[in-house]
């Protein structure tokens, strides 16, 4: 029967050639979680918050660290939604397209700010300020239509008072 | 920690409440409405020479989310509601002890939408600081948990469980004592308890609720199904939409910690337990037992065939009992009031209370609790308030995504696993969103199946292909390009998928297009176009 695999405590990362301090956070949360496999999505959650986003020198320091092949982090980033490979924009707007919200209009808001931004969802503007995500419901849904803006939920949204919060950014 | 230090921390909580108490809610709904600010302000002006007789607190939801912020003033004479309270208007709330002037709009506690509400899951739900264990302790938190290890054998515990009748609150419905039996009847000494807190219903957020409002019913129910079931390690898988439940829930496990309530010789008995929190990704699928227990072993969501159930293999093949919230959450409150007493509301095969989560096109959105068998009309036009601005009901959806709908003209079924199955939805988590007319079904199943295509995990043909089959279908039923024989496939197909895939996703993703066609195929019919051989000249 598999067991949770621990690594041997002798093996610990080396640093990152680059010196980069973000590296060495990553090196703190994955002794904290002992190296073990199975806490890689925790160390992805934490890489991502550190660096932004995942890059590919990211996953292979993480695969060190925790003594996975590449194809299994790549594999695992990948698969989840909230892991990103590529860099964010400086502010984030997540449209909620839960059911609620969608039922009271979020459909139109998408629509009227993709237009403004001139970008599809998903995708970051070309000056890289704004980036353009939908979430599949944030749970908050007594208060539809929400929309996420730099981490912080807004209730009772319409096109104009996204719009408005856009352009205050 | 004993009973009689659990009694003396719950007695120096009770004593030490001001005669005037205000509650604030910053559960998630409120605090993105500005709840934060209103504490402030309330704080405040109660420091401003109040403080002797006043005191404010955070408390968890109060329900009535559309109508936030909330703050209740409780008194020896009774309580009295505000709702959507700003930062300008909270001071006036304070000054109003002492009679002078209110600009807060006032609620109503016996409003229809509380009054036919039955608190169980939620009686602790806005009433307590969620952040402090103390005030969990004073209502009698862990008590149950003291008796269970005390006074009553893992046997005994199962079978009071099994007498309540609760069958899982997550949608399968499946009775938890004999869940609970099943795992416990496992040889092995490792097992474990996992907390299905992967909410990924778009619509609803009951267990967000109950996870940032009473946070340690949820842990006190845990512990009391490790006890069962001789489990002594439990994971939280919770999805990362959801970080003040995750916050709440961190500080929850440190303080029970702290108080000896988690960890080893819990009470002195001999029962180790501890929780471990497992932050989820942003997957839907991972919602699915088998798919949920590969993503707490770091792997990507796959589900995979059963048997073998977790009940038998499980987390690291360990027998696992696996739960949602809710369930868990119904627990303390059983083995306090008794299993025949929850057995006495309900229905003959749904027993007990059901939380929903009210939202959509309806006046009064927000959590509502009632007993099993109170009919979806009484939520959605007595609780609810019907469709705003005097507009009609076409459909009310359950179960999200991997439900149906109800038409009006069958709204006076009574909310229970069987009835809702009959008509060809289910309960699922609790979602419940309402429907006006003018939102067009074929458009809602459409967006339905664009959420499950892209929450497929891709590991079954049926599920991977079909939902993509399925959304291209009716978008070319949406673009009036389908003819009837399109129609005809997309049904055929749909039945295929729900028959063939490997897991419930794929299983319950045809089933709004299933539920819609049911009720409301003219509306699929007026959307297409006659086939090329009959447009010749306008003629046959």
């Amino acid at each position: 029967m598999p067991s949770p695999t621990t690594a041997p405590s002798t093996v610990s990362p080396a640093s990152h050639p680059s010196g980069d301090k973000r590296f060495k956070r990553l090196d703190v949360t994955m002794k904290r979680l002992q190296y073990k496999a199975d806490s890689l999505i925790e160390v992805l959650h934490a890489a991502q918050e550190a660096f932004g986003f995942l890059e590919l020198d990211v996953l292979q320091y993480v695969a060190r660290g925790l003594q996975l092949p590449l194809s299994r982090v790549y594999g695992v980033a990948t698969f989840y939604h909230l892991f990103s490979l590529k860099p964010q924009g400086e502010h984030t707007c997540v449209v909620c397209l839960g059911t609620a919200c969608y039922v009271k209009g979020a459909g139109k808001i998408v629509e009227d700010l993709e237009n403004e931004l001139h970008v599809k969802l998903g995708e970051t503007t070309e000056d890289g300020k704004i980036s353009l995500m939908s979430a599949r419901c944030i749970g908050a849904c007594g208060i539809a239509p929400a929309i996420v803006f730099d981490g912080d939920v807004a209730g009772k949204q319409d096109p104009q008072s996204a719009l408005d919060h856009l352009k205050a950014w | 920690m004993d009973l009689q230090t659990l009694q003396h921390i719950a007695q120096t909580e009770r004593e030490s409440h001001k005669p005037v108490r205000i509650r604030c809610c910053t559960a998630a709904g409120c605090a993105s409405s500005g709840a934060e600010a209103v504490k402030k302000e309330l704080d405040q002006a109660v420091a401003n020479g109040h403080s002797d007789r006043v005191e404010v607190c955070s408390v968890g939801c109060m329900r009535f989310c559309g109508r936030g912020p909330l703050v209740s003033v409780d008194q020896a004479e009774g309580s009295t509601l505000y709702e959507q309270v700003t930062p300008d208007t909270a001071g006036t709330i304070v000054s109003a002890l002492e009679g002078g002037p209110v600009t807060a709009p006032l609620g109503d506690w016996n409003h229809p939408f509380f009054a036919y509400q039955r608190p169980i899951v939620l009686e602790n739900s806005g009433n307590i600081n969620p952040e402090r264990i103390e005030e969990y302790i004073a209502v009698g938190g862990y008590e149950q948990l003291y008796h269970c290890l005390m006074e009553r054998t893992p046997e005994e515990v199962v079978s009071e469980v099994t007498r309540s009748g609760l069958r899982g609150r997550g949608g399968g419905g499946y009775p938890t004592g004999l869940k609970w039996a099943t795992v416990a009847k496992m040889p092995g000494d490792q097992k474990y308890i996992v907390c299905n807190a992967d909410e990924g219903d778009p619509g609803a957020f009951m267990d967000r609720s109950v996870l940032e409002s009473d946070p340690h019913r949820v842990l006190e129910g845990m512990a009391i199904a490790a006890y069962a079931v001789g489990a002594s390690h439990g994971y939280i898988y919770i999805r990362a939409e959801y970080p003040l439940a995750i916050a709440h829930l961190q500080k929850a496990i440190q303080q029970a910690k702290r108080l000896e309530l988690m960890g080893s010789q819990i009470f002195g008995a001999n029962f180790d337990f501890k929780v471990d929190i497992r932050v989820g990704a942003g997957a839907f699928v991972c919602g699915e037992e088998t798919a949920l227990i590969a993503s707490v072993e770091g792997k990507r969501g796959n589900p995979r065939p059963r048997p073998p159930y977790p009940a038998q293999a499980g987390v690291w093949g360990c027998p696992t009992l696996i739960n949602n919230v809710e369930t868990y959450a119904n627990i303390p409150a059983i083995l306090r009031e008794g299993g025949d007493w929850y057995a006495s509301i309900g229905t003959e095969n749904s027993k007990g209370t059901k939380v929903f989560a009210l939202t959509g096109q309806v006046e009064n959105a927000g959590l509502i609790e009632v007993p099993m068998g109170t009919t979806v009309r009484q939520i959605v036009e007595v609780m609810g308030g019907g469709v705003p601005k005097g507009g009609k009901v076409k459909a009310v959806q359950t179960g999200g995504p991997s439900g149906g709908c109800i038409p009006e003209h069958l709204l006076d079924t009574p909310v229970d696993y069987d009835s809702l199955r009959t008509l060809g939805t289910m309960m699922g988590s609790g979602g419940m969103i309402v429907m006006d007319t003018t939102t067009s079904m074929v458009e809602i199943s459409r967006f339905y199946m664009d959420f499950c295509r892209e929450e497929s995990c891709g590991k079954c043909i049926p599920c991977r292909a079909g939902t993509v089959q399925m959304y291209a279908l009716l978008g070319k039923i949406l673009d009036r390009q389908a003819t009837v024989a399109d129609l005809e496939k997309l049904e055929f197909l749909a039945n295929v998928v729900k028959d063939t895939s490997l897991c419930g996703l794929g299983m319950s993703a045809p089933n709004p297009i299933l539920s819609t066609l049911r009720y409301f195929r003219p509306e699929y019919e007026s959307l297409l176009r006659e086939p090329a051989y009959l447009e010749v000249n306008g003629k046959h």
